[in-house]
């Protein structure tokens, strides 16, 4: 046997691609979740069509899992791939613009039929002519090596060939140095009533490792040291988790039982699938006939005295608009959750965009403010919920949470929390009387709390506070009907008042170790990661830089607009047209230039360090 | 009449109940009632005013959920807890509320535009579903509170604002279609008819699931007279049939017309009250085949031969019960929820 040298890096993007069918998430979740234990710092991207298996072989059917590990505190899931594993044709060929110059591509070659060569518009195959010449090529023939290790199986050539992922995950384990008990473990859980399936793919996973230990194709592994991390307890986690936690820890800090109303859409679905597995936190899921009745019997179960809670993505919203609207009307709490993707109209279900913004501040008929927080990364996700109901909770208001198809699917290392440390939130029922009426005492329900203007949440089943609340109108105070003029425009005013004045929005902070910069870069949502790991190529490069993200769009901080005006330029980078840009100008008058694309994926740090540098440039 | 059928769990157990003596003043908002002078909707306010008392429930404890329209303005003039929502959505918005809260009595007031129209998806699924509600559907055959235009279950060919040469549609006959949604509970009644409407009221509250109850109420300003024959007393005999479970169905001013179904083709045809082959109304027949014929034999248009009654009370377990029992099902089996467990999940690691 050869001696094998190990190569030390610091960072490595990885990228699993192949047919809809071949388990490429799977596969690419097991390797995070063996990097994850590792202690490597990590960010992921999965990738995946809107269909559920569009035709074998064909580019549009193509899924893939993008995976950044490094031995330092990452940002972003990475620019492109320094290794990318193409298990068929079609995943070579949609993949391969993305990967530069010099990186390593691992093809399974099993599937280089002048057929499957076809169908993706390859006359000649690109591994005989020089389409590949400038990248680092291991061709095996993935599926047979497979095949051949599960001879003794006796299984179908098709089942037999199902698990060439885990031969390809065993493969790249070995090459970076992860553990793969971690994974026989999951298939021993995963196929535990299936002892065949469960034996050939732990076969596979081990023939994998074994093979890249053995054969000369394979000279060099490579190692990634764990990154320095605070001390504590940590797990791998994705936006769509870490915010279904965030709600049930919420729900626990304010002892209200949680109430999720939700019509299934991608990418919000894994949010109802996640929290009705929970039931004996005491959630209720109720999957509604539409987005209307799934945010109508969230409201409704609010004014019942739960924490109702809908979600959704840009379509469900739009539907919900008029009951978010009666929501605001009634000053209930209520969470409305956004899980944003590619629109307008059906858009791009399965990809990442932050166009929604507008639409959640403004898609309503009337003055209708509703406070508004973004998560920044998936595990931020979790705050971001328990902030969101914080403010919904104290204020009696539904509040809009933003979150995005990359941070739903995509996952980072989680220092867990001790619960203990959770902030409390105090529903404060109302259970008195509030009021001196004419001879008697009697209950206004909108007699407001004078600090935080809120009204009292009196719940059914309380003796003595009967009243009725609705849609209309209300009577500043008794909440009985009012057409006044006067009326209106006090309680319009005092709704946005409320809203205006939420406290507890932390100043916005900013990022510059320079001290000197004059470019600030503000984003929102899920840029936080691109945004950061750009500055810091920007800086690397010489240049100073600001940076500063939002996580309250609606109040925004206070010193938000000093902050602004204190530098001599701001750059807004938005997966949208420019949303927050047109708000920052419209509120400050602050003349922010904007960087917008909406290419349904997260930006690229190399591309935004490039404007960054520009814009430094120009000053 | 016949006493309402006893079912299992009632509609009101885990209700709670008070001694203290209640009357229809308690039951009564400080609101004015601003509904026009002479709409029918008055009646139905005091008929449920009036037998809410009866019930012994505690006033807290119970909630009216409305739409929009006229009749969607009634939870203002109950002193009890209310909600007036938007268009259509009462019946989801009640939903969440009694699937969460099984100590509640729950009311849905909804006209024929607000469930049948741009509620309908929301109205069909609670009754699928079973929420344990009681809904009252006022039918006045048009759109009131938006000054008369054609509505859902409005006869073909009527002459509105909004179809100045006739209506082009065929009307729902809303017990036929809460029948086809699964609905356990189907009641129709008349506003002018005070004791007949408590009678049906009173089995649809003690009804655990969800309850429909259309009732026929007259908007004296823009469809009056939509209900005059059913309510006359010159021609009220001849074409309303009074459903009572357990009897015949017969009408007439002496019953001399019976209601039996034909062996050809199996649907339901009127025929001499004396025929042998009168049929027995079952209100609590597991099929609905019976229920829904008979709902069939009134007249699209004029409404000539409309049953009145419970069509249907049969028992299934209510949503919200259901709900519940798997939370508790969870817990047992289990234990309670651990959030620290939770949040560091199967695979944690420990950094030193
Ligand atoms: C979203 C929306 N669309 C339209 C309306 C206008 N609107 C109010 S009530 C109503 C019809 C009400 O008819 P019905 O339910 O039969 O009630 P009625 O007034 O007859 O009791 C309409 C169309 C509205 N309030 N909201
Ligand atoms: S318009 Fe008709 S339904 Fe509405 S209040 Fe007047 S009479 Fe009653
Ligand atoms: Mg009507």
């Amino acid at each position: 046997m050869t001696v094998k040298h190990v190569h030390e890096l610091d960072r490595v993007v990885i990228r699993f691609a192949g047919d809809s069918g071949d388990g490429m998430q799977l596969t690419g979740d097991r390797f995070t979740a063996e990097t994850a234990s590792f202690g490597n710092d990590l960010s992921t991207l999965p990738n995946f069509p809107a269909e559920i298996r569009a035709p074998a072989g064909t580019l549009p059917g193509v899924s893939s899992f993008q995976l950044h590990f490094a031995n330092y505190d990452i940002l972003t899931p990475g620019d492109a791939p320094d290794v990318l594993v193409a298990m068929n044709p079609a995943a070579l060929k949609a993949n391969l613009p993305d990967v530069p110059k010099g990186a390593t591509i691992i093809v399974d070659t099993g599937d280089f039929t002048p057929r499957a060569l076809k169908k993706v518009g390859w006359d000649t195959s690109p591994l005989e002519d020089n389409t590949l010449s400038a990248y680092k090529v291991h061709a095996l023939d993935l599926s047979g090596i497979t095949m051949e290790a599960l001879a003794p199986f006796e299984l179908s050539r098709k089942d037999a060939s199902r698990s060439k992922n885990m031969f390809a995950l065993g493969l790249l384990s070995w090459m970076y140095g992860r553990s793969i008990d971690g994974t026989v473990k999951f298939l021993h859980e995963k196929f535990a009533t299936r002892e065949t399936i469960r034996d050939a793919n732990v076969a596979a996973l081990k023939a994998g490792w074994n093979y890249g230990e053995t054969t000369e194709e394979f000279a060099v592994s490579y190692e990634v040291k764990p990154a320095a991390m605070p001390a504590g307890t940590y797990r791998n986690i994705t936006g769509n988790l870490a915010l279904s936690y965030g709600l049930i820890a919420a729900a626990r800090q304010s002892g209200l039982p949680l109430f999720l109303g939700s019509y299934p859409i991608t990418p919000a679905s894994d949010i109802l699938h996640e929290l009705s597995k929970h039931k004996r936190f005491g959630v209720r899921t109720f999957q509604a006939e539409d987005e209307v009745a799934a945010i109508g019997a969230a409201l409704g179960a609010s004014f019942g005295g739960a924490l109702g809670v809908t979600t959704t993505s840009g379509p469900g919203v739009a539907l919900k608009g008029e009951t978010v609207g009666l929501a605001v009307s009634l000053e209930l709490p209520l969470v409305i959750v956004d899980v944003q993707r590619g629109g307008p109209s059906t858009g791009l279900p399965t990809k990442t965009e932050q166009a929604d913004l507008l639409q959640v501040l403004y898609g309503r008929n009337g003055e209708s403010p509703v406070p508004v927080v973004a998560a920044s990364s998936p595990s931020d996700c979790f705050h971001a919920a328990i902030e969101a109901v914080r403010i919904a909770v104290t204020y009696r208001t539904p509040v809009f949470l933003l979150s995005d198809g990359y941070l739903a699917n995509g996952s980072e290392p989680w220092h867990v929390p001790d619960v203990e440390s959770l902030p409390t939130i105090d529903p404060g029922f109302a259970t008195e009387l509030n009021h001196d009426g004419e001879g008697e005492r009697d209950f206004w329900p909108y007699l407001r709390d004078p600090e935080t203007l809120a009204r009292p949440w009196a719940v059914p089943g309380t003796p003595g506070l009967e009243h009725r609340i609705g849609g209309i109108e209300k009577l500043d105070g008794p909440g009985t009907i009012s057409y006044d003029p006067n009326n209106h425009e006090r309680m319009v005013r005092l709704r946005q008042a409320k809203v205006d004045g939420i406290a507890g929005v932390p100043d916005l902070e900013v990022e510059d170790p320079s001290g000197a910069a004059r470019l600030l870069v503000v984003g929102w949502g899920s840029t936080y990661g691109p945004i950061g790991a750009a500055v810091r190529r920007a800086r690397k490069a010489g240049h100073n830089v600001a940076q500063a993200h939002l996580r309250h769009l609606n109040p925004m901080p206070a010193n938000t607009g000093d902050l602004l005006r204190s530098y001599d330029r701001v750059l807004v980078p938005e997966m949208n047209l420019g949303q927050l840009a047109l708000l920052l100008r419209g509120k400050y008058l602050v003349d922010v230039v904007g960087y917008n694309r909406v290419r349904g994926l997260p930006f690229k740090a190399e591309e935004l360090a490039d404007v960054i540098m520009e814009e430094v440039g120009a000053l | 009449m016949t006493a309402p059928v006893e079912l299992g769990r009632p509609g009101l157990a885990g209700v709670p109940t008070t001694d203290v003596k209640q009357t229809k003043k308690d039951f009564t908002s400080d609101q004015e009632v601003r509904w026009c002078p002479g709409c029918g909707d008055y009646a139905v306010l005091a008929a449920v005013q009036g037998f809410l008392p009866d019930l012994g429930l505690a006033r807290e404890n119970i909630v009216f959920v409305s739409g929009i329209g006229c009749s969607s303005r009634f939870p203002y003039y109950m002193n009890t807890y209310g909600m007036h929502s938007i268009h259509g959505r009462a019946p989801a918005i009640a939903t969440g509320l009694a699937a969460s809260r099984p100590d509640l009595s729950v009311w849905v007031i909804t006209g024929d535009g607000d469930a049948l129209s741009i509620g309908g998806n929301h109205l069909i699924h609670a009754l699928r579903r079973n929420v344990n509600l009681t809904i009252l559907l006022f039918n006045n055959r048009i759109y009131g509170l938006t000054k008369g235009q054609y509505s859902p279950t409005s006869e073909q060919g009527k002459i509105t604002k909004s179809t100045p040469m006739g209506s082009l549609e065929a009307p729902f006959n809303p017990v036929s279609l809460a029948l086809g949604a699964e609905a356990t509970f189907v009641g129709r009644t008349i506003d002018s008819d005070r004791q007949h409407l408590t009678s049906v009221l009173s089995a649809a509250a003690a009804h655990r699931g969800t309850s429909l109850v259309e009732i026929y109420q007259n908007c004296n300003i823009f469809n009056d007279g939509a209900f005059e024959i059913l309510k006359n007393r010159d021609s009220r005999d001849e074409v309303l049939i009074r459903l009572e479970h357990g009897e015949p169905v017969r009408f007439g001013a002496d019953g001399q017309h019976g209601v039996r179904r034909n062996p050809s083709t199996g649907s339901l045809e009127v025929c001499a009250g004396d025929d042998p082959g009168v049929i027995v109304h079952d209100a609590t027949a597991d099929d609905p085949t019976q229920a829904f014929a008979l709902s069939r034999l009134a007249d699209p248009g004029t409404l000539a031969r409309s049953p009145i009654g419970v069509f249907r009370q049969v028992e299934r377990p209510a949503y919200g019960d259901l709900m519940a029992t798997q939370l508790d099902e969870a817990a047992d089996k289990h234990g309670p929820g651990d959030l620290q467990a939770l949040l560091r999940g199967n695979d944690p690691w420990t950094v030193g």
